[in-house]
Parts: structure tokens; C-alpha cells; sequence
């Protein structure tokens, strides 16, 4: 159905729907922005850096307001029905993903701050790095999902976030070894620990937008289907589509 | 059970089928408007009929009663079952198939008559009743259409002195006193305001108890608040049936995805 919901004998249903999903696209961009940022300024100490990180929150919240806002006019002015309702029923929740997206990533830069102004130790970054980079290209993918309204994308996405469990899970154990070795350090560790549980949570709303693409194009609702049912119900596409644990 | 897919959510208990068409097509003359109508409409649920102007919806309710009848170049071909009996065939006494299949047009028609003489109208055509049962037969009609309360103390009035959206109700009371099984409504709400369009779509609700209610509207949102299912037609052919909030949020075809969103068909 891709661009299809540009066909509307109204030219101004047309715009609005358009209109619509590129502000969502945008708003998508500037999260990514904003997470990449915030992990930056962790990652390199870098104060300045995790400041811009908290001055994109404002925008991201800006965004939030004007997509509700936009998602109630497309429902009262126009009364969508079938597609057209799924899409903006399902950006309506998609926005609410990013925006919290963007609220963990405003915590990771202050989690930068504060440990940025500690002493140098580096102690849980390569998790954190490596972490961040799979909930990022989670977000970017299930994005590009979105844009492209590509289911097998977004279960591919769906998928991706077992592994980044797998690896919270397998990080916090190595944190509490370093807690327990060395109990002065324990304070910090846990911001690095504050700081993986943030990654974590994004990659469950990366998910849960990878829900909604799943939503507006086919309709069904996966949200809580186990994964032998989502195959059933996606038996036409293949299975590296869907990985297995 | 989570409900994973809408395609595949469970209908409601089937009920009875009140209606069956099989292999229905429809003539004007030598132009051919129905094809090929093979649908099953279940007792007690209101049936909503949706399609560009032309599709055939008005001409396959006018069918249900055989009101074409009185057009001597309309037939029809093929059965439709009225609990199991074809009343499209010859045999079929039309006016005990009127009295049980009630009808009620887009355009208020209220006869140059009494409020009270246009309900009590078709009953003193089927039934010859005593004057007080007559007026309790005409009250309870009324009462029905949701009019009692405003018409009470006026029943002499002449029913064209009454509002639209009134006389509209005076119709529907005058198909109900005959009491009849089926309630075919065309567009009967479509030169209404919008609270005597509310009074209507309540009072379809509450009839559905009794009857079995097909209705055609080209006001998708009152096919969608009013309906059980949605019919779509197409050029003179039926493209889908699916319960209603079904055929709103996830429609199997493409033509009727394109004609309740609004695109280019």
C-alpha cells in the first residue's frame, strides 16, 4: 500500500495524510539524532555534546504536541476509515514511542553530565557502546519500516530486540562483577547500569513501532502474539525474515 | 484468547438467516443492473448497503418486496428466501409479502390524511379490527417509531402538517403497525437534520429486537454507528460483506478499501 494513502479524490485529505506522516518521519530523525548525541557525549566525556542532547528534548516534546494534535484533526475532520484509520491510529502511538525514546535518551545525557565530571573510568562502556548501536539501528530500521511500510522490515526489527536483551541481561552481570570487586566504584556503575536500562527501554519502543507498521499495513494486531502465531499469520514471508532465538 | 488478527475475528453467534438471495439478477428493460447477488442476511441484525450512486443497492433492496412489481418491463431472476420461501416466484400473494416486509423511502411520503388514518392505514388493508384494538395497534406503532410523545394529543392532525424528520417516523410507524418481520429502509434518514437523523438511527437500534433491518445510505459514518454488517456494491455486483467493524478498519478488497477511504476507483 505504499503511497497509496496518497490517492484521495480530496487533494486536502492528501495533503493532511502526507503532511501527517512526514512530520512523524521528522520527529523519527530528530530522536535518532538526539540518541546518537546523548551516547556520544558518554561515550566521549564530552559535557558540551550532552547539552545539545537536552536542548533537541524541547524540540522532540514540540513534535509530540503537534502530532496529537494533528492525529485528533485527521480523526474529527475527516473521519478516516480503513488504511487511512490504521495510519493514523498507529501514528498516534508511534509518537508516543519517540517521544519516550527521546526522554531516555535526555536521561543518558544527563547521565553524561554526571559522569563526565566524575573520574575517568571507563568501566561497562564497550556494553553501552555496543548496545547503543543496536537500538540505534533498530530505530533507523524501523523507521525506514515505517517510511516504507515493510512489514517483513519491521518483524525483522521485532525480532532484533531478544539479542538486545540477551545482551542487557549479559551486561548486568558483568556490572555487578565490577560493583563487587570494587565496591567504591559502585556509584558509577550504577549510572552505567541507568544508562543500559535506558538503551533497553528504547529498543522495546522501537519495537512497539515495529507493532504499529505491522498494524497499519496488514491490520492484525501482534502486540502481544507469541512468535510462533506471528509466523502463522506471516507465513507467506520467509523465514530469515523472522530470526530465530 | 488475544485477538490477533481483525480478518479472522470471530463473528458474533450466528443467528438465523432471515434472508437468502441466490443467483439474483435484475433487469430495467434489456439493461441488466443486478448480477449474479448471492447474499445471506441474518435475522435480528441490521444490514448496511454502501456503493457509488448506480451500484444497484436501492434496486436490490426494492427487490426484498417486490415493489418493482408494479413496473411491468422490471423482473428479476433468480430466488431470494424469505424463511425459505422464494418470493420471487408467481405463486407469491405480494400483498402478504408487503405486510411482511415493510418498506420506508428516502423522502418523507406521509398520505394527505390524519396522523392517525396514515398508521392505521395498512392495517385496515390486511386486518379488519375492532375500532379500540385498532387504536391500541396504532399507538404501539407509534410509540415504536418513537413519535407517541410528540403526536398524542394531535392524532387528527393531517401527517404532512408534521416536521421531516417527524413524518419520517409517522413512515416508519405506518410499515411497523402492519408488523412486519423485515424493515427495508432507503436512504431514509438523507433529508434529515442531524438530531432527527439521531432519532432514527436510536430507533433502528431498538427495532433490530424485533426485526430484521436492511438499510441503504450513501453516509458511510451511519452505515458504520448503525449497522451489524456492511454490504458493498459495485457496478451492480456484490463486492464484499464482512460484519461492519471489520469492513471499516480492515477491508479484504481493494475496491471497497478505495470506496470507504475515498480514492480513486
Amino acid at each position: 500500500m505504499t503511497d497509496e494513502y496518497k490517492l484521495h479524490i480530496s487533494k486536502r485529505f492528501n495533503r493532511d495524510l502526507v503532511a501527517l506522516v512526514n512530520q512523524l518521519l521528522q520527529m523519527g530523525g530528530l530522536v535518532e539524532q538526539q540518541l546518537k548525541i546523548a551516547t556520544d557525549a558518554l561515550l566521549n566525556s564530552d559535557t558540551e555534546l550532552a547539552k545539545e542532547a537536552k536542548v533537541l528534548e524541547d524540540k522532540v516534546d514540540e513534535f509530540d504536541v503537534m502530532l496529537g494534535e494533528s492525529c485528533t484533526h485527521m480523526l474529527v475532520l475527516r473521519q478516516p476509515a480503513a488504511s487511512d484509520l490504521r495510519m493514523t491510529l498507529a501514528i498516534n502511538k508511534c509518537v508516543s514511542d519517540l517521544e519516550r525514546i527521546g526522554d531516555e535518551a535526555n536521561k543518558i545525557a544527563s547521565m553524561a553530565i554526571t559522569l563526565a565530571a566524575e573520574e575517568e573510568s571507563t568501566d561497562g562502556y564497550v556494553e553501552v557502546r555496543h548496545i547503543s548501536q543496536q537500538v540505534m539501528s533498530m530505530l533507523h530500521d524501523v523507521l525506514n519500516a515505517f517510511t516504507r511500510q515493510d512489514v517483513s522490515m519491521a518483524l525483522a526489527v521485532k525480532s532484533r530486540d531478544e539479542q538486545v536483551d540477551m545482551e542487557y541481561r549479559s551486561a548486568m552481570r558483568t556490572l555487578i562483577t565490577f560493583m563487587m570487586e570494587e565496591p567504591r566504584k559502585i556509584s558509577r556503575v550504577l549510572n552505567i547500569i541507568w544508562v543500559l536500562r535506558a538503551l533497553e527501554r528504547i529498543g522495546d519502543h522501537a519495537c512497539n513501532i515495529a507493532e504499529q507498521v505491522v498494524y497499519m499495513v496488514e491490520g492484525s494486531d501482534i502486540r502481544h502474539a507469541t512468535k510462533e502465531e506471528i509466523k502463522a499469520l506471516f507465513n507467506q514471508l520467509s523465514d530469515t525474515d523472522i530470526k530465530p532465538e | 484468547m488475544i485477538q490477533m488478527n481483525v480478518k479472522k475475528a470471530v463473528q458474533e453467534a450466528p443467528t438465523r438467516t432471515k434472508l437468502k438471495v441466490e443467483n439474483l439478477g435484475f433487469y430495467y428493460d434489456n439493461f441488466q443492473a443486478l448480477h449474479d447477488i448471492n447474499l445471506e442476511l441474518a435475522e435480528n441484525r441490521v444490514t448496511a448497503f454502501i456503493g457509488a450512486s448506480g451500484c444497484g443497492k436501492s434496486t436490490l433492496l426494492r427487490t426484498f418486496n417486490r415493489i418493482y412489481s408494479l413496473y411491468p418491463e422490471q423482473r428479476a431472476t433468480g430466488q431470494i428466501l424469505l424463511d425459505g420461501e422464494n418470493i420471487l416466484d408467481k405463486k407469491q400473494d405480494i400483498n402478504r409479502l408487503r405486510a411482511k416486509v415493510g418498506i420506508v423511502f428516502q423522502k418523507p411520503t406521509p398520505f394527505p390524511m390524519s396522523i392517525f388514518d396514515n398508521v392505521a392505514y395498512g392495517v385496515r388493508l390486511y386486518e379488519k379490527l375492532p375500532r379500540g384494538i385498532l387504536e391500541e395497534r396504532v399507538e404501539e406503532a407509534l410509540r415504536k417509531a418513537a413519535l407517541w410523545d410528540e403526536v398524542k394529543d394531535i392524532l387528527k392532525q393531517s401527517g404532512t402538517q408534521l416536521s421531516g424528520g417527524q413524518q419520517q417516523r409517522l413512515c416508519i410507524a405506518r410499515a411497523l403497525a402492519v408488523e412486519p418481520d423485515v424493515l427495508l429502509l432507503d436512504e431514509p434518514t438523507s433529508a434529515l437534520d442531524p438530531i432527527s437523523t439521531l432519532r432514527i438511527e436510536e430507533l433502528i437500534d431498538d427495532l433490530k429486537e424485533r426485526l430484521t433491518i436492511l438499510i441503504v445510505t450513501h453516509n458511510m459514518q451511519q452505515a458504520a454507528r448503525i449497522s451489524d454488517d456492511t454490504v458493498f456494491m459495485h457496478q451492480g455486483r456484490v463486492v464484499e460483506k464482512a460484519p461492519t467493524n471489520i469492513l471499516f478498519t480492515n477491508p479484504e478488497n481493494k475496491q471497497t478499501e478505495d470506496y470507504i477511504t475515498g480514492r480513486y476507483g
